[in-house]
């Protein structure tokens, strides 16, 4: 299955894109997203752990992801 | 209950009372409000002018830092006859000037765990205009053990964050963040840079979501996390629930005290302050500019590495002494340029950033790595002042 990711600020540095398609096997949850994109896509800078959205919505990492769902990676920014 | 709008506030205020949505009440209640600002920098200049403007009674202002020249392109509270001033002052005399009906009230110490609880106590609402994880932390977890809500803003090079946590029913920042990043994972706004103007933003939004949460009208961003793109000029929204296994405001929070928030952000003991000198590792390995100089012109076969930001390291850099550049984001997938056999010195702007990655490299089976003392900054100090300061 395909999934969309969103990147934004320190994610966006680290990958250099705003946005990444991930193939993924069947029943696979946000972590393993996350490892995918660490180790298959080579983007080894993203944490191994960051906070993300699933559809627009904030999920655990655990969180089951389907075909065409679009998951933001948000990250931490402290800057004021 | 308030007394009633005098004549001058009555004209002051004009455009808000013919709103039925702000009127005399709700403009009494903008006077009645209290509201804490956490930093008088690039968020909290725009936020306190526009409290002021529309005539929160009274507002505290935390900070303890002294106006910088690299302040002055987004701080706007600030005059460049201000530089060397306490922010403090000059953002009291900012805000009077533009309302004198609001009392301004100066904290101008560093916001920490022994003073949160007592300062947050004594306002409605909290802004968080903050520079840094470990005060962002510290924050969330009093305004969460004092009931106060907090307007949340971060910033960075483009990109801003705005929300509005611990309200009642609503998350917390530990719900989206439960854990700091890694030290070092994220630049400060001085290692990152950051476009005047979007503090300018974030900073409104900060002030009208406070104003919306006084007067109870619109719907609020509690819930809800705003992401903006100030280049590609979009905002995002991200549903953000409260998490019932939230440390800080779940439904069994563990916890019930303010902590050490250095120490809970893997800043041990020293201060992650941008114009820091101070290196974060005590056990990293440091050289002078002086000795380092000495042994250059000696000849001494020594590896210079420079972990700034491109544009830092165009500013002006080492290269003359053969110094590399590679980022501090980019060692760990480029440390393999770096000789581990050969001698390493390590240098960034003040010493923080580099003093990471030295103990990084050390950490990788470096065996002779050295942070240079005070960066590039010392190097201008007392080696060669054509290398400019930032």
């Amino acid at each position: 299955m395909k999934v969309q990711v969103l990147l934004f600020a320190a994610f966006r540095e680290m990958t250099g894109a705003e946005t990444l398609s991930a193939d993924l096997p069947p029943a696979s949850t946000a972590r393993d997203l996350i490892s995918h994109l660490r180790t298959e896509m080579g983007h080894s800078r993203i944490p191994p752990a960051p906070a993300v959205a699933v559809n627009a919505r904030h999920a655990p990492l655990d969180t089951p992801l389907s075909d065409g769902d679009e998951v933001a990676l948000i990250p931490p920014v402290a800057g004021g | 209950m308030t007394a009633t709008l005098t004549p001058p506030e009555l004209q002051r205020y004009a455009r808000h009372l013919i709103l039925p949505e702000v009127g005399i009440a709700g403009q009494e209640r903008l006077r009645g409000a209290s509201v804490l600002l956490i930093g008088a920098g690039g968020l909290g200049s725009p936020a306190a002018l526009y409290l002021a403007a529309a005539g929160i009674g009274r507002i505290g202002i935390v900070d303890d830092d002294v106006v910088d020249a690299t302040n002055l392109q987004r701080q706007i509270l600030h005059a460049t006859g201000d530089v060397g001033r306490r922010k403090a002052d000059s953002a009291r005399e900012r805000v009077t000037a533009a309302n004198p009906h609001v009392e301004v009230e100066l904290h101008p110490f560093r916001l920490d765990s022994s003073n949160a609880l007592e300062i947050f106590s004594r306002y409605d609402l909290v802004v968080d205009g903050s520079d840094n994880f470990p005060t962002r932390y510290l924050v969330n977890d009093a305004a969460v053990l004092t009931g106060r809500t907090v307007v949340y803003g971060s910033i960075q090079r483009f990109e801003g964050q705005c929300s509005v946590f611990g309200a009642p029913g609503g998350p917390c920042y530990r719900c989206l963040f439960a854990d700091p990043p890694p030290a070092g994972l994220v630049p400060s706004c001085a290692e990152a840079g950051v476009l005047g103007v979007l503090p300018g933003i974030i900073g409104t939004l900060q002030a009208l979501e406070v104003i919306k949460q006084i007067l109870g009208i619109g719907e609020s961003l509690v819930g809800r996390l705003l992401l903006f793109d100030a280049l590609a000029l979009r905002f995002r929204e991200i549903q953000l629930p409260r998490d019932p296994a939230c440390p800080a405001c779940g439904d069994e929070p563990t916890i019930d005290a303010l902590i050490d928030y250095q120490d809970f952000c893997g800043l041990s003991g020293s201060q992650e302050n941008d114009d820091s000198g101070d290196t974060m590792q005590d056990e990293i390995p440091e050289i002078s500019v002086l000795d380092l100089k000495e042994r250059l012109d000696r000849g001494d076969s020594i590896t210079l590495v420079d972990v700034r930001e491109p544009g830092e390291w165009e500013m002006g850099n080492l290269a003359d002494h053969g110094a590399v550049h590679i980022p501090m984001g980019e060692v760990p997938d480029r440390a393999d340029e770096i000789d581990p056999e050969s001698e390493v010195v390590v240098y960034c702007r003040s010493g923080a950033r580099s003093a990471q990655v030295a103990g990084f490299l050390l950490e990788r089976g470096y065996e002779r790595v050295h942070n240079m003392e005070g960066g590039i900054l010392a190097w201008s100090d007392e080696i060669d002042s054509s290398i400019p300061k930032y």
